[in-house]
């Protein structure tokens, strides 16, 4: 056997090359032992305090998933992005999770522009995707399941609720972009069905700060009460300026959106606004207390909200609806949270909708004391009635878009 | 009855807020010629000062009357020093120098408070008008505008700073040939108008909030104001934030708060079709 120079070099070579390639096969497999999940929140920016919150709830439900023993004798591998509430990095990041972390399933997206900016990319790619925040309903996806709650199934019990208690004649104010605008036609449907009227509907663009003018048309117009869908920072405000003439205590709000606010606001500018969300921090309940407490605690969030919670609810969901369908596969997935997967958390118990990939949940109407909400009454398992008269998944698995749900007044 | 006072104490309240936002910017903008983008911060920076004063144990009337306005108004004064002293009488500059200030005021605030809204409640309680309620603290606003207006006026017209300083902005190099230093001149200048700022931004503050990002609800208010007003600083924001604030709060009560954001821009683009030298640039020429 001669040994020639070439053959020598091309020995040696093939030899470092697959001693330099050892590590990488080695790593490549233990990447394996993970089920990789990702959150996409915004930590940073405007929507902090809600991304915050949520980055934890998740946190949360992975640890105890984990704890437990994994997912199908894997640990989850928890991958958070932060887009600091700007779309353009949503999409980025959403590219980033389905093709380069190739992850079993993307939760995220806090406002509705970001869900639509990352849903169709994440269609897509194949690559399953939770959504866990109360917003307008109307969204017909097979690849996406909603968790959060939709205008028919909380503003149908607050309007009854507020009606009866203080009076039929409503005056709405809601922030000027699709929520507000959706939720306004909501509000009217409702109080008109209870037999009530609304005497003027406002909008407000999102940087609004002076509510002056407003808040003397209201007292004009002379409602029972005020119903507020006001969203945002500056539209804060409002129920500063509203305490300060003094209306607090001559004219009651209700709101489908103040939830975080009642931990900027003090007490005298918020007691005795109601509210109805699918969760609320004083339900009263063991599973919900403990899950305050390690928020609270372990965490350091001062309030929860609801889409804090329905994304820990959406990840419990999601993780077992995999050891049912004892897959990660994204269509064993869908079809196991088709077949009626239900989860009893803080929120109490949230049901998957197979037509709508909405869910069924409970309502809580609450009224905010002293930095916190009591809760005063629970609907349970109310069904996204809205999203449900447009969106038939079963009939057209293939549906693809968000409808605009008309809303005959 | 009751609501025609209530509307006219709206439409004061109105034109009152146009006057305290705009009227650190006539200074630094309708003195100096200083195109001052950061002036959004600086209210900022006032409506900060004051809530962390006053979360740090100061009596709230002095955190708003007297801390906010000082912090703002040295950190103008040091704004002065550093950046805008070298850019006098380049307006392009000074516009790209206070754009590149402003952000990156917004960007330290947020990483020392947070990009998280902070606020007060607002002090005096409320105003029965017959059968109405309107804050109180409005009404005092209204009270502190017209103070301003009237304080500002008297310094200009009757003290030898005002001349000192009507004279720098008009000729520098003829005042200091008669022995005035213009460039202290400028710096206190700055310092003042950034002061009234930081003053202002203190006050707003128990109405509005405070976050990182809030300037930019007040900066293109504050803007329309002053180019509107024209040359005479004073009377002319006056005079300006009087037309724009009635008509903005007209349009809201007849019809919807967006159009009344829409009829102020409308009328200030009209105003300026026509006096494009602005309010003063016609009328009232002779006055501050």
């Amino acid at each position: 056997m001669s040994f020639s120079r070439r053959r020598l070099l091309t020995t040696t070579a093939a030899g470092l090359g697959a001693a330099s390639a050892g590590p990488f096969f080695i790593r490549d497999l233990r990447a394996e032992d993970f089920i990789k999940v990702a959150g996409i929140h915004d930590t940073s920016g405007g929507l902090d305090i809600y991304g915050k919150q949520m980055v934890a709830t998740m946190d949360l439900a992975v640890n105890e998933i984990n704890a437990a023993g994994g997912l199908l004798g894997k640990k989850i591998k928890l991958i958070n992005y932060d887009p600091q509430s700007n779309i353009q990095f949503y999409t980025q990041y959403a590219t980033e999770a389905a093709t380069k972390e190739k992850v079993a399933v993307v939760h995220g997206g806090i406002t509705s522009a970001s869900r639509e900016a990352i849903r169709p990319l994440l269609k897509r790619f194949n690559t399953l995707y939770f959504y866990n925040t109360p917003y307008e309903g109307g969204v017909c996806d097979r690849n996406i399941f909603c968790t959060g709650s939709t205008p028919a199934q909380t503003v149908e019990k607050l309007v009854p609720y507020v009606m009866k208690k203080w009076g039929k004649k409503v005056y709405t104010i809601a922030a000027d972009y699709n929520y507000g605008q959706i939720t306004a036609k909501w509000v009217k449907k409702y109080t008109q069905d209870n037999g009530g009227e609304v005497v003027q509907t406002d909008f407000f663009p999102l940087d609004v700060t002076d509510f002056g003018p407003t808040i003397k048309k209201i007292q004009a117009a002379k409602p029972d009460l005020v119903m507020s869908a006001l969203v945002g920072a500056a539209h804060i405000s409002f129920y500063r300026q509203w305490a300060a003439a003094g209306m607090n205590k001559q004219i009651p709000l209700a709101s489908t959106t103040f939830g975080n606010e009642v931990v900027i606001t003090s007490p005298e500018e918020h007691n005795g606004i109601i509210v109805a969300f699918a969760y609320l921090e004083g339900i009263d309940t063991p599973v919900n207390k403990a899950f305050v407490e390690t928020i609270h605690g372990k965490y350091g969030i001062p309030h929860m909200t609801e889409l804090a919670t329905m994304t820990y609810h959406g990840v419990h969901l999601w993780a077992d609806a995999v050891k049912k369908a004892n897959s990660i596969d994204r269509m064993k997935v869908i079809g196991a949270l088709e077949a009626g997967a239900s989860y009893s958390g803080p929120a109490g118990k949230t049901t998957i909708d197979a037509k709508t990939h909405h869910t069924v949940l409970d309502v809580y109407i609450g009224e905010a004391k002293d930095k916190k909400f009591n809760v005063l009454e629970s609907f349970s398992q109310q069904a996204p009635a809205d999203t449900a008269a447009v969106c038939d998944l079963k009939k057209n698995p293939n549906d693809n878009k968000q409808y605009v749900i008309d809303v005959k007044t | 009855m009751d609501y025609v006072i209530i509307l006219a104490l709206q439409i004061c309240s109105a034109v009152a807020s146009l006057v305290l936002i705009s009227l650190g910017l006539a200074v630094i903008f309708g003195m100096m010629r200083v195109i001052n983008l950061a002036h959004g911060e600086f209210l900022m920076l006032g409506g900060y000062a004051a809530i962390t004063a006053f979360n740090k144990g100061v009596n709230l009337w002095l955190a708003m009357l007297v801390v906010a306005p000082l912090t703002v108004g040295l950190f103008g004064v040091v704004v002065e020093r550093l950046v805008i002293r070298h850019l006098y009488g380049r307006l392009i500059d000074t516009m790209l120098a206070t754009w590149g200030l402003s952000l990156a005021m917004i960007g330290f605030v947020t990483v020392v408070f947070g990009n998280t809204v902070s606020g007060i409640s607002a002090p005096l309680g409320s105003l029965t008008i017959g059968a109405y309620r309107t804050g109180a603290y409005e009404v005092f606003l209204i009270f502190v505008a017209l103070v301003l207006l009237a304080a500002g006026w008297s310094v200009l017209r009757y003290t030898r700073l005002g001349l000192i300083a009507r004279g720098t902005m008009q000729n520098a190099g003829m005042a200091a040939a008669l022995g005035v230093s213009p460039s202290l001149v400028y710096a206190v200048t700055f310092g003042i108008g950034a002061a009234l700022s930081g003053l202002v931004g203190g006050l707003l503050a128990p109405l509005s909030g405070v976050v990182p990002t809030i300037g930019a609800a007040y900066i293109a208010k504050a803007f329309i104001t002053v180019i509107s007003g024209g040359a005479a600083i004073l009377s002319g924001t006056a005079i300006a934030s009087g037309l724009l604030g009635t008509i903005n709060t007209a349009a809201t009560f007849a019809f919807t708060p967006v159009i009344g954001e829409v009829a102020l821009l409308i009328a200030a683009v009209i105003l300026l079709r026509i006096l494009p030298q602005g309010i003063t640039g016609r009328f009232f020429r002779r006055a501050l």
